[in-house]
C-alpha cells in the first residue's frame, strides 16, 4: 500500500522533485564553497594567493602550509605550530565529553527511575543551567578554579566544560529513560541487581543512541569553544581554537594565508570526522528521544 | 496462619487511599487470583507483595518471615510481568540465569537450572536468542522461566496473558494451569478476565475501588456472590438482576416480576431462608445466571424447583455451542442460554424454564447479598 501510493507520488510530480533537488544542490555547494576555498588555498603556495588568485586551483600543488601550520608556524611567540594546541584540546575534551556523559547517563537513571521527592526541582534546575549563558558564569568560575589552584590548566578546562555540559546531557538521558520500560528495572531488583549493577547491565547497554547523541553535541561544543578556553588556559595550555586565532593573529611578518587556512581546517576536522562516523545515530537517537519520551 | 498472609494491608498516595484494610491468607500450593475491573489495585497489591511498593499499614509475611521493608530480592519471589520485562541486550539463556548471577550461584549450577528450565518448557532451542527475536508466546515462556528458574516461595504474575492474541492466551492458561499442578508453587495472579481467574484459581479475591469484595473459591463465588458487583463481574455473560418484589402466596415465598406485557409473572422461592420474611412487599433485586433460565427440554435435570415462565421472546442470537434467547423481564433485557437446537423464535410467546435453585437476592440499596 505505502510503496504502491509513493510511486504514484513520485511519478505524479517528478518535475517538482527535481526542482527540489536542484534547490538543494544548489545550497549544498553554496556551504561547501568556504570550506572548498579553504581547501584550494590551503594546498597553494603564498604567492599564489597573494597575486590575487584566490579561486582558482593552484598551479603548483604543495603540503608545506599543512607541514608549517602544523609543527613550525608562529603561535604567539613560540614557533610550535598547532601540534601541541592540537594535543591540549584532545586532553580536554575525552575526559570532559565522557565525564559530562557519564554522570548526565547517571543522573537521567536516577531521575527516571528512582523518583525521589523533588525530582522533577532538580531536573528544572539542571534544565535551567542549559540556558546560562557562557558569560555569566565566566567570573564565579575563574574564582572556583582559583581555590582549586587549577586555574590556567587543562584540568582546569575539563572541569568547566565537564560541569557546563551535564545540563545537556541530563537532558537528553532523562528524556531517553524516560520511555525505557520502569518494568525491566523492576525485574532486574527483583533478580537482585543493584543500582550499579542495573545502571551498567540493564539501562547502558540499550542507550548506544543517546549516547551517542551526547558524545556528539558535547564534543561539538568542547572542541568548538573559544570563550572558556582563552578565559581559563593561558599560554601552552590552550586549546585548538585560541591557538587559531594566535596562529593568524601573530604579527610578525607577512600574513600566511596558506598555512592559516590549512591551520583552520586542522581545528575543524576532528567534529567533521565525529559527525561522519556517528551522524546516523545522532539522527536515531534524537528520534528515538523525542518520538517516545 | 498461611504461607502467605496479607494482614489488614492498607496503601495510600499522598492522601488517597488506593487499598483498604486487605486481609488475605494463602495457604501453600494455593493459586489465588485477585481479579477485578482497571484500578482497582490489584497491581498495586502485588507489588506491595513483591516489595516494589511501600506497605502504608499492615503487614505482609511469606513462611512466617513479616517482609514489610525487606528487599524484592531477599523476599524470595519471583514476578513475571505484564510486559514480561525481558532484558533486551541479553540472550534467552543470560535473561534466565541472570538472577542466580546477581544472587551469587557458581555458573556450573546456573547452566544447570538453566537446562532444567528450558526443557520444562521447551525453549532449549532459543537460549541463544535476544528477545527481540521472539514471538509473543516464546517471550512468555521465557519470562516465566525467569521466574521458575529462582525456585521461589511465591510466584506473582501481573496480567501475564494480555499482551496475547486470543488463541494463544487459551493455550498459555492451559499451560501455567498445567505448570502449577506439576510443581504446586504458591502463586498469586492478578487479570482482569473473569474466565481466566474462574479457570485457574483455586480461590479467588475479587477486588473493586481498593476492597476485597469477595475471597472464596471459584464455586463460591460464582453462585454465592456476595454483593452485586460480584455477581455481575463474575460470568459471561453477566447475571441477570431483575428489579423483582418479594410475595408471600399461600404461605411460600414468591419473587414477582413483570413480563414484556407487563404480566405479573411469580416465581416461587423454595426453602427461602427467614431472612427473606424482612423484606416481603418490599423491592429486591433478583439474579439469575442465563444459564439457569432455559428450555424445559435443556433443564439442569438435578434442578429440585424449576419454574415455567411465560414471557415473549425478543432476540435470538446463535452462538454455535449455546443459543443466547434475549427476553424483557421487569423492563430490563433479561438473556437466557439455551441449547443450540432449542426451538425458539422472535417475537414467538415461550415457556422459559427457571432454575430457581441458583436465584440469588439482594438487597437495592446496600447492593449486598440478601440471605
Ligand atoms: N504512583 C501513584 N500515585 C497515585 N496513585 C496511584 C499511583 N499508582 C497507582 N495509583 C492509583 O492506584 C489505583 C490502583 O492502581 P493499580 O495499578 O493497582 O490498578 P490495577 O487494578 O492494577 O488496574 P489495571 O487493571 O488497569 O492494571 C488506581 O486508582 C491508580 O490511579
Ligand atoms: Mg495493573
Amino acid at each position: 500500500m505505502a510503496i504502491a501510493s509513493a510511486d504514484t507520488a513520485i511519478r505524479s510530480s517528478s518535475f517538482s522533485r527535481v526542482l527540489i533537488y536542484l534547490v538543494l544542490l544548489l545550497f549544498a555547494l553554496f556551504y561547501l564553497l568556504p570550506f572548498g576555498i579553504m581547501l584550494v588555498n590551503s594546498l597553494k603556495p603564498l604567492e599564489e594567493i597573494t597575486g590575487g588568485n584566490m579561486v582558482s586551483l593552484p598551479r603548483e600543488w604543495t603540503i608545506a602550509p599543512w607541514l608549517s601550520a602544523w609543527s613550525t608556524a608562529q603561535i604567539g611567540v613560540e614557533p610550535t605550530g598547532l601540534r601541541p594546541y592540537f594535543i591540549n584540546s584532545i586532553v580536554m575534551a575525552v575526559p570532559a565529553v565522557a565525564l559530562s556523559t557519564i554522570v548526565g547517563a547517571l543522573n537521567g537513571y536516577v531521575l527516571t527511575k528512582w523518583q525521589f521527592r523533588g525530582a522533577t526541582l532538580i531536573f528544572g534546575l539542571l534544565l535551567f543551567s542549559c540556558f546560562i549563558p557562557f558569560q555569566i558564569v565566566l567570573i564565579p568560575m575563574a574564582r572556583i578554579l582559583g581555590i582549586l589552584d587549577i586555574a590556567g590548566t587543562t584540568t582546569g578546562l575539563i572541569l568547566v566544560h565537564f560541569v557546563y555540559g551535564i545540563g545537556f546531557t541530563t537532558l537528553y538521558f532523562r528524556n531517553y529513560y524516560a520511555a525505557f520500560p520502569t518494568e525491566l528495572v523492576r525485574a532486574a531488583q527483583i533478580d537482585g541487581a543493584g543500582f550499579f549493577q542495573i545502571f551498567w547491565r540493564i539501562m547502558l547497554p540499550s542507550s548506544g543512541p543517546i549516547i551517542a547523541v551526547s558524545c556528539i553535541w558535547q564534543f561539538t561544543n568542547i572542541w568548538n569553544d573559544f570563550l572558556f578556553g582563552a578565559s581559563f588556559a593561558s599560554g601552552g595550555s590552550a586549546p585548538m581554537t585560541v591557538a587559531l586565532n594566535n596562529l593568524v593573529n601573530s604579527s610578525t611578518g607577512v600574513r600566511e594565508y596558506n598555512v592559516h587556512f590549512a591551520g583552520a581546517i586542522m581545528a575543524a576536522a576532528p567534529t567533521l570526522l565525529v559527525y561522519i562516523v556517528a551522524g546516523r545515530y545522532f539522527v536515531r537517537g534524537l528520534m528515538a528521544g523525542s518520538v517516545k519520551g | 496462619m498461611g504461607f502467605l498472609d496479607i494482614n489488614n494491608v492498607t496503601k495510600s498516595y499522598g492522601a488517597v487511599e488506593v487499598l483498604h484494610k486487605v486481609d488475605i491468607e494463602v495457604q501453600e500450593g494455593e493459586f489465588l487470583v485477585l481479579v477485578g475491573p482497571s484500578g482497582c489495585g490489584k497491581s498495586t497489591l502485588l507489588n506491595m507483595i513483591a516489595g516494589l511498593e511501600g506497605i502504608t499499614s499492615g503487614e505482609i509475611a511469606i513462611r512466617d518471615r513479616v517482609v514489610n521493608g525487606v528487599h524484592p530480592s531477599k523476599r524470595n519471589i519471583a514476578m513475571v510481568f505484564q510486559s514480561y520485562a525481558l532484558y533486551p541486550n541479553m540472550t534467552v539463556g543470560q535473561n534466565i540465569t541472570f538472577g542466580l548471577e546477581m544472587h551469587g550461584v557458581p555458573k556450573a549450577d546456573r547452566d544447570r537450572a538453566m537446562a532444567d528450565v528450558a526443557k520444562l518448557l521447551q525453549i532449549e532451542n532459543l537460549l541463544d536468542r535476544k528477545p527481540g527475536q521472539l514471538s509473543g508466546g516464546q517471550r512468555q515462556r521465557v519470562a516465566m522461566g525467569r521466574a521458575l528458574v529462582r525456585n521461589p516461595d511465591v510466584f506473582l504474575f501481573d496480567e501475564p496473558l494480555s499482551n496475547l492474541d486470543a488463541k494463544l492466551r487459551v493455550d498459555m492458561r492451559t499451560e501455567i494451569k498445567k505448570l502449577h499442578q506439576k510443581l504446586g508453587t504458591t502463586i498469586v495472579y492478578v487479570t482482569h478476565d473473569q474466565i481466566e481467574a474462574m479457570t485457574l484459581s483455586t480461590r479467588i479475591a475479587v477486588m473493586y475501588d481498593g476492597y476485597v469484595q469477595q475471597l472464596g473459591t471459584p464455586k463460591e463465588i460464582y453462585d454465592n456472590p456476595a454483593n452485586l458487583f460480584v455477581a455481575s463481574f463474575m460470568g459471561s455473560p453477566s447475571m441477570n438482576v431483575l428489579p423483582a418484589r418479594l410475595r408471600d402466596l399461600n404461605g411460600e415465598i414468591h419473587a414477582e416480576i413483570t413480563g414484556a406485557e407487563d404480566q405479573s409473572l411469580h416465581l416461587r422461592i423454595e426453602n427461602a431462608p427467614e431472612s427473606y420474611r424482612a423484606y416481603l412487599d418490599a423491592e429486591v433485586m433478583l439474579g439469575i445466571r442465563p444459564e439457569a433460565i432455559t428450555d424445559p427440554e435443556g433443564a439442569d435435570r438435578n434442578a429440585r424447583n424449576i419454574q415455567s415462565l411465560h414471557n415473549t421472546v425478543s432476540v435470538t442470537e446463535p452462538a454455535g455451542a449455546d443459543t443466547f434467547v434475549s427476553t424483557t423481564l421487569s423492563g430490563k433485557d433479561c438473556i437466557a442460554r439455551m441449547r443450540a437446537d432449542a426451538d425458539v423464535h422472535p417475537g414467538q410467546a415461550f415457556d422459559f424454564a427457571v432454575n430457581m435453585d441458583k436465584a440469588v437476592l439482594f438487597d437495592p440499596k446496600t447492593e449486598e447479598r440478601i440471605g
